[in-house]
């Protein structure tokens, strides 16, 4: 690779350890495509097995859904502006839309804690039915992946202030920020497959 | 990609409006609009899938062949979908509505 | 908890398990520390990240896996050889059966596979490691921890008993309460992680790392068969762990999956199982066909015919694989149509599977054979895999399903396919690139004896039961009726065959150790392949100069042209990952972790849990690049492993 093409390539492009850390990434990502399917589908399949609990029609709210959502596609946003930044080799503003990304994360997971409380004090719990297990475990799975991509994110953090753009941390930083914008992917679902159409049927 | 040397996140901008215009469309699609059950459910999984693509072409790269990994990654997701498909069809078939 | 709740007791065959368990890490610890082999065993294998070291574990753990469950099996064969025996009572005779099947299914066949591919797929591609040679040994330590996990049930807490498929509403917290049936749950959790980060490391390993001018349609077709095992592992994986998890949540939170009660849905398990559990036999199907190719191709000294034929069957049963799982479970009552849609695509997998077949023949037609002992291996398994093909697609059709479903019929057929298509490719395999793993073959003549012990043993055990099948003995049935009686009594006798030929061959690895002679060229078999371009012992950075590829059968290709891999002028410093203890370490606490959530000791658990959160937090703070291995060191290693001494001392 000539020196000018590798001005145009991006920093965490431009070692074959990086190529080969985001390729890797890539498949574990179609990988947990299919996990996340499992729990679509173990959802669909146990749909109205309500028992004697409630239906989720009754405990579902069109606001708090709509304000995680946008709450979580902000995020998103804000973590591809961080990237873009960092392309730019600007560190500063990298950091700082990162942490706005981060502090929406929280945001999200702040709703969707008091949303499973709400739901527990009506008489909706894991143990309750088959339907709310699958909720439970689906919407759950990703407040635990968000949850843990806070932590994750917020040591790559750290690493940008101590050793600033590398071809290693720039390719970290890009693998969380393909790990967050996936967790929006996986909750678009979650909100039109779980909400709406529990809210509709 | 160009976006990457532009000053102004151009793509991520578009990405991010439509995001919030199709979630919108989707939010009245299932719960202002009088269109019958089946519709409501089919279009805004429609409208879901385009909003995933927005996500995974415009802020994931996806395509992004100075990545030197070629067709890989949306090759990868796309034969996930696929399984995904599968996995959710397929146990509805057999356990719901296969009887 | 009491002590005699926590330890198994009352079994005699188990207490003879435990006195067999205390005295053989006794023995262990006793040679290590006599000949001060601690540092070593650290040093050189519990911290490696060296892919042939890490796939030497790999099949030694599944060797000592091929023997647990084989002691399970002729367990098994003992108590059905009579019927009213009473060897084994119907508890311990469940709890047998299910640690065979899930032993040898996910703790010896994938293993054993992922060892050689471990060792072979960087060395046939010309690659010098993994891409990820540390998420690797993490990958081993996972599965190597998990089947101890596993393992332990039978004398901490009592092992489970609900059949490797586990079925609910029997494997469910109401039918099997206390921690057997969680030791299968989180024994397979544990080591699932390990496969699914070995199907990805594995992955990016064969798509970046060929050597120059390697197309993918160049690849020797052992690593075309890996590549595509996993595709299979990472879309069929995922859907394991999250059945697992949800069995796990049922039974220990008291969610509602699985359950009778609360509108739970136990037929989802078998749905969500056999949506991995299909695949999974291609996981461990196409991984032996890429063997036989291998051995088929060098033994009959031409190149495998119909190549490209052979990798597009391959990538077709992949996807087929996908969409077959119903037919495990055609008797569940999923109406015709459902049933008849898996009847099409079930039988469908035979048209791919039939042209492999017929490009093995057609490999051998008009060659000339050398009748070596992993070449005897694979021209037993192409009738006797045939055999077991055909009965599957009998299995196939629905409507004769319901009967053959639960009987021995169907334990014939899954034996004739896993054991004549996986474990004789283990076999093979291991013998075929023995020479390359340690330096001498392995004794030709204990070799062949062994073969023929073992597969007539093969026959003789299994042919007769699908005739017990037909005569309607059921599966899982601890106790037989005097008008099986022969057939049983046969096909017990030939479980004993096996077990000899497995002896025997155990015994030939010692012989041979002792008596075979040293391995000069490396190239053991005249081989096709890149792994036989490196000189034997292997430098541990595999290739000291990237051979560049130019067509299929490198090697041969190479030889012709009297190229070698070793070119001293284009030498430059070879970059090396680190050891490291931490995957080690990791994957430890993990295991403490879990077998506290077998117990149900949830706060302990979590602890421990946390610890590996920490240590994944501090692996992401250190920054090891690894080093260099100097220019003046690969020349020395490789001129003493070339012969190559005494231009040396002349310059």
């Amino acid at each position: 690779m000539s020196t000018q093409e590798a001005k145009h390539t991006p920093l965490e492009y431009q070692t074959t350890h990086g190529q080969m850390n985001i390729l890797g990434f890539w498949i574990f990502l179609a990988a947990e495509v299919v996990l996340f399917s499992t729990l679509f589908a173990t959802y669909a399949v146990l749909f109205g097995r309500t028992a004697d609990s409630p239906l989720p029609s009754e405990l579902f709210g069109a606001e708090i859904v709509l304000i995680m959502t946008f709450l979580l596609l902000t995020s998103s946003f804000t973590c591809g502006i961080a990237i873009h930044n960092m392309r730019q080799g600007q560190v500063k503003p990298l950091i700082i839309w990162m942490v706005i990304t981060l502090l929406l994360g929280l945001g999200f997971l702040g709703f969707e804690i008091y949303e499973f409380m709400h739901y527990t004090h009506e008489g909706a719990t894991l143990q309750s039915s088959a339907f709310w297990s699958s909720f439970y475990v689906l919407a759950g799975t990703h407040g635990l992946h968000v949850t843990l991509g806070i932590g994750w994110a917020t040591l790559l953090i750290i690493q940008i202030v101590k050793r600033g753009l590398t071809p290693v941390t720039s390719q970290k930083v890009f693998i969380i920020s393909l790990y967050w914008h996936f967790l929006d992917v996986i909750w678009i679902f979650i909100f039109t497959a779980v909400y709406l159409i529990g809210m509709v049927v | 990609m160009a976006s990457s040397t532009k000053r102004i996140p151009t793509q991520h901008i578009i990405g991010y409006v439509l995001s919030i215009v199709l979630t919108l469309v989707a939010a009245w699609v299932a719960l202002k609009s009088n269109l019958p059950t089946l519709w409501i459910i089919v279009g805004i999984l429609l409208l879901a899938v385009i909003q995933a693509g927005i996500q995974l072409i415009m802020f994931m790269h996806m395509v992004e062949f100075e990545s030197n990994n070629g067709h890989i990654p949306w090759n990868m997701m796309f034969h996930g979908f696929v399984a995904a498909a599968i996995v959710v069809a397929g146990s509805l078939f057999t356990m719901v509505y296969g009887f | 908890m009491k002590l005699s709740e926590f330890f198994v007791t009352g079994e005699p065959l188990i207490y003879a398990g435990m006195v067999a368990i205390v005295l053989v890490t006794c023995a262990i610890v006793f040679l290590l520390t006599y000949f001060k082999r601690w540092g070593w065993l650290w040093r050189e294998w519990l911290t490696t990240v060296d892919h042939k070291k890490i796939g030497i574990m790999y099949i030694l753990s599944a060797l000592a896996m091929l023997f647990r469950g084989g002691v399970d099996a002729l367990m098994m064969r003992v108590q059905l050889a009579f019927p009213d025996l009473n060897f084994l009572n119907s508890q311990h005779y469940n709890e047998i059966f299910t640690t065979h099947g899930t032993v040898m299914i996910i703790f010896m066949a994938m293993p054993f596979l992922i060892g050689l591919m471990n060792i072979v797929v960087p060395l046939q591609i010309g690659a010098r490691d993994f891409a990820f040679p540390y998420v690797n040994a993490l990958s081993f330590w996972s599965f190597f921890f998990g089947a101890l996990l596993f393992n332990i049930s039978f004398v901490i807490g009592g092992s489970p008993d609900a059949g490797w498929t586990s079925y609910t509403p029997l494997a469910g917290a109401a039918l099997s309460p206390g921690p057997g049936q969680n030791f299968y749950l989180l024994g397979l959790q544990l080591s699932g992680i390990g496969t699914l980060a070995t199907g990805i490391n594995l992955m990016v390993t064969i798509l970046k790392m060929r050597a120059p001018g390697m197309k993918l349609f160049q690849m020797p077709i052992f690593t075309w068969s890996t590549l595509v095992t996993c595709f299979i592992i990472i879309f069929a994986f995922p859907i394991l762990t999250v059945a697992l998890a949800l069995m796990t949540i049922d039974r220990i939170f008291g969610a509602q999956f699985f359950t009778l009660t609360g509108e739970g849905m136990p037929m989802l398990w078998a749905n969500l199982f056999w949506m991995w559990g299909h695949p999974e036999v291609y996981i461990v199907i196409l991984p032996a066909f890429g063997i036989f190719s291998e051995i088929i191709a060098t033994f009959a000294n031409k190149r495998l015919f119909g190549y490209k034929a052979m990798v597009w069957s391959m990538i077709l049963i992949a996807g087929l694989s996908f969409l077959v799982w119903v037919h495990h479970f055609f008797t569940m009552g999923a109406g015709a149509f459902v049933n008849s849609v898996f009847s099409v695509s079930t039988m469908l997998i035979a048209v791919p599977t039939g042209v492999k077949i017929f490009n093995w023949l057609g490999t051998l037609y008009k060659s000339k054979i050398q009748f070596t002992t992993p070449m005897l291996w694979s021209l037993a398994f192409i009738p006797s895999f045939v055999i077991g093909g055909v009965t599957g697609v009998m299995l196939g059709m629905a409507a004769a399903d319901y009967q053959f479903h639960n009987s021995y019929f169907l334990i014939a057929h899954f034996h004739y396919v896993l054991i004549a298509g996986t474990v004789f490719a283990c076999f093979a395999g291991l013998e075929y690139w023995y020479p390359k793993m340690f330096g001498h073959k392995l004794n030709q003549k204990l070799g062949k004896l062994s073969f023929w012990l073992f597969v007539i043993g093969f026959h003789i055990t299994f042919f007769p039961q699908y005739f017990l099948g037909l005569d309607g003995m059921p599966r899982r049935l601890f106790d037989t009726a005097p008008e099986w009686f022969t057939l049983n009594f046969i096909s017990t006798i030939g479980a004993f065959g096996m077990g000899a030929g497995f002896a025997l061959f155990v015994l030939n690895i010692y012989y041979s150790y002792k008596t075979s002679p040293r391995e000069k060229t490396g190239d053991s078999w005249d081989g096709r392949t890149l792994e036989w371009a490196t000189p034997t012992p292997i430098p541990h950075y595999n290739f000291a100069t990237q051979p560049t590829v130019k067509e299929l059968d490198a090697f041969h290709d190479m030889k012709k042209r009297g190229e070698t891999t070793y070119d001293e002028s284009k030498l430059k410093p070879i970059h090396m990952p680190n050891y490291s203890g931490q995957p080690f370490i990791m994957m430890g606490l993990l295991f403490f972790s879990s077998f506290a959530l077998v117990f149900e000791w949830i706060i302990l658990s979590a602890v421990f849990l946390v610890a590996v959160l920490v240590m994944m937090g501090i692996h992401s703070f250190d920054y090891d690049d690894g080093y260099h291995v100097e220019v003046e060191d690969i020349k020395r290693t490789e001129r003493q492993l070339r012969g190559l001494n005494d231009e040396h001392t002349g310059s």
